[in-house]
């Protein structure tokens, strides 16, 4: 597999053009609808699945807590969590960022003589370009979570963070099969599909020397760690192979296995509107034989940790709520972004890594705070996105026309007197103009939309008229 | 009690049969109301789109013009929201402002109660597709939002529901956002015109013969979309609504 496709983040890229890419994703409709109703299918069974829990807005508070709490004292969880795990067997490293990760996770695999590492699903991996920084350093990697292995095979990276190939449809997932795994040509059942997936991912797992997964949620107290996954891949992988190695970032740890209870009642019911997902590991110490190695990683979120306005976005457990939820990313795909994150949670983590490429990420929302309302811990994404907006637009990462407009928008919209010479200026105009031309005038307003129809007079000016007390308006 | 009208400046200048209807309902109500000139906007159009500082004249403008009133009444819940949040900011007086504007619905509901606006006795015969804004929905309380685990309310739907021949049209997706969200409609035309047109699908769905709104913005830019798809589908303030009078 080519490194290049995959390598992810690169810094000083040219910054991301969100609504281009939306452009782009919204010239085929039925896309967009096919797209965007699976999505919504997934947030209405979240909804059924909340609806069974009474007490959720009170799990939603006390999750929110346990965070905030944990986010606070992170140093302290963190040592008592590599003390705990190191007692129990565990080899724990620490990462200041992704080349470091990568470099101490090759260092693993090159020293003992690893060729073929399998993989379950980890989105800290994605965002250390790990997948190409072993490739091309001769080591086979092989993404064993279907979607993953899908989007791994089309050379593609995940477009949701829970469902990497939710914008691929089953013909497509059959024509890639078909090129790759010899599946027969037009075979688009996804049962028969997810059977030759088993059969190839199975000689995989059992050529492997070493299994690579996530972690959910890192326990302090008894340095435990916890994957949650639906199709055990996890499990097979680290129980067949003689090196498991676990990476995580720095705001997985909890205080133990209490505040676990809680965030597990809500993950996969946040995420996919399952109860629980169908396998919840906890790995506390390797097997008799087997190596047992964490890896520790900040890249970016000690600094996000620091900033005041958005550490809480550091809460977050990757359940994907908020981009199910989020009207825009439905109708824009996951690749819109730019980015391993991508919706609502990846519009306020994003730009705090590289603010000149993910600068126009915090403005692609209409800010209707439905991504707010689902989060399961709480986080107010919708006010970080407008305080992100505010510091993209400090740094002078709007164009110059934006900045014109806003600086005399703000001035009219202070005075009464300037704002209503502009609107009868407007409204002259609106009467006056053939239709035709202010369609061209109305720029972007009017690609899908008419204007509004021009009342005679404005409310003040009816005001003044009708009840004549002096209102010194237009 | 004399409360304040606030009019923002895109009803004021482009919809201004919305803030007659919303002065003849207070009025028949019995609220003695004011429309004092001076703040023409709460500076919510430029903050959003990122120029907080810029919008920041306007929002002072809005707190020196209101800060006389026991309460300020405002034709738009995206624009009481920002006042509510953001004049906080100003300090105390912003604070003492921002505590007493509150949104037309919210106002008829919580402080004029539903059997007093049930005697304007408002009739309007037709299927009606209720959108409440996201701002107005979720910053300030007018109907529970699908995605929390509350006790299922709604005061604009409880509103309408004193009207006369006005009935409900099911919805889908009754809470999804219509995609105007200010500056959202210039920088992201593409995903904002679908998400339009994808809520006209849905009141179509629904068979709804009028649209009614908590947000005349809302309206700008589903109205816009529907007249360039030549769909004829009146749409309409809540407070025109209930200025519909049989009389």
């Amino acid at each position: 597999m080519s490194g290049a496709a995959r390598s992810l983040p690169v810094v000083h890229s040219a910054p991301v053009d969100h609504a281009a890419a939306a452009a782009a994703f919204n010239a085929n409709e039925a896309r967009v609808d096919w797209h965007d109703a699976a999505l919504w299918f997934v947030r209405e069974k979240r909804d059924r699945a909340v609806e069974e829990v009474p007490e959720w807005e009170l799990l939603r508070e006390l999750a929110s807590n346990i965070k905030e709490h944990t986010l606070s004292r992170l140093d302290e969880y963190l040592v008592a969590f590599e003390s705990a795990a190191t007692a129990n067997g565990a080899i724990v490293h620490w990462a200041r960022d992704a080349e470091e990760h990568n470099r101490i996770v090759h260092d693993i695999l090159v020293s003992r003589k690893v060729r073929h590492l399998v993989k379950s699903k980890s989105m800290l991996t994605e965002e250390c370009g790990l997948n190409a920084y072993l490739e091309e350093r001769g080591v086979d990697v092989v993404d064993t979570d279907l979607g993953e292995r899908i989007v791994q095979l089309r050379r593609e990276h995940p477009s949701h963070i829970v469902m990497p190939a939710i914008h691929l449809t089953k013909e497509e997932i059959g024509e890639t099969f078909a090129e790759h795994l010899g599946t027969p040509a037009g075979l688009s059942d996804p049962t028969e599909l997810t059977a030759a997936a088993r059969v190839h991912l199975r000689e995989k797992f059992l050529a492997a020397h070493a299994a690579l997964t996530g972690v959910n949620f890192a326990l302090a107290d008894t340095g435990g760690i916890i994957v949650c996954t639906n199709e055990g891949n996890a499990d097979l992988g680290m129980a067949l192979a003689p090196i498991h190695i676990a990476s995580m970032g720095i705001e997985k740890v909890i205080p133990g296995a209490n505040e676990l209870a809680v965030f597990l009642r809500m993950l996969a019911r946040s995420a996919t509107g399952q109860r629980l997902t169908v396998y919840t590991s906890h790995v506390h110490r390797p097997r008799e034989g087997q190596e047992l190695h964490i890896v520790i990683v900040d890249n970016g979120r000690s600094e996000q940790l620091g900033r005041k306005d958005f550490w809480r976005s550091l809460k977050c457990i990757r359940c994907a709520a908020c981009i199910n939820s989020c009207p825009v990313y439905r109708r824009s795909g996951g690749y819109s972004y730019g980015a391993t994150v991508s919706g609502p949670i990846g519009s306020v983590l994003t730009p705090g890594i590289d603010l000149h490429k993910y600068a126009a990420l915090p403005f692609a929302s209409t800010l209707c705070g439905s991504c707010t309302a689902v989060c399961p811990v709480k986080i107010d994404l919708d006010a970080q996105l407008y305080r992100w907006r505010q510091i993209v637009v400090d740094a002078g990462l709007v164009s110059v026309t934006k900045q014109l407009v806003a600086r005399a928008g703000g001035r009219v919209l202070a005075s009464r007197r300037l704002v209503a010479v502009g609107s009868m200026l407007f409204r002259s105009m609106l009467r006056a103009f053939p239709a035709r031309l202010l369609r061209r005038l109305a720029g972007a307003w009017g690609r899908d939309r008419e204007l509004p129809v021009p009342p005679r007079e404005s409310f003040s000016a009816w005001y003044r008229r009708e009840r004549g007390d002096g209102h010194d308006v237009a | 009690m004399t409360v304040a009208l606030f009019a923002p400046c895109y009803v004021d200048q482009l919809y201004p049969q919305v803030a007659i209807a919303a002065l003849r309902v207070l009025e028949r109500l019995g609220v003695k109301v004011d429309v004092p000139s001076g703040a023409p906007c709460c500076g919510q159009p430029p903050s959003n789109a990122g120029f907080e500082r810029l919008g920041e004249p306007a929002l002072h403008a809005f707190v020196k013009t209101f800060a006389k009133y026991e309460r300020t009444i405002v034709l738009s819940g995206s624009c009481a929201l920002h006042v509510r949040t953001h004049a906080p900011q100003l300090g105390v007086a912003g604070a003492h402002v921002a505590a007493r504007t509150v949104e037309f619905c919210s106002f008829l509901h919580d402080a004029i109660g539903i059997e007093r606006v049930a005697s304007l006795g408002a009739t309007c015969s037709r299927r009606v597709a209720v959108h409440i804004g996201c701002h107005g929905l979720r910053g300030l309380g007018l109907a529970s939002p699908s995605e929390l685990q509350v006790g299922r309310f709604d005061k604009v739907r409880a509103l309408l529901g004193t009207v006369r021949g006005l009935t409900f049209a099911n919805l889908a997706r009754p809470d999804e956002c219509c995609g105007f969200g200010g500056s959202f409609a210039v920088v992201e035309p593409a995903v904002s015109a679908k998400m339009g047109r994808d809520r006209l699908r849905d009141y179509d769905g629904g068979n709804a013969d009028m649209v009614v709104s908590t947000d005349v913005s809302c309206l700008m830019h589903l109205e816009g979309l529907a007249r360039r798809d030549g769909v004829a589908l009146p749409m309409m303030h809540v407070a025109e609504v209930l200025a519909m009078s049989a009389r």
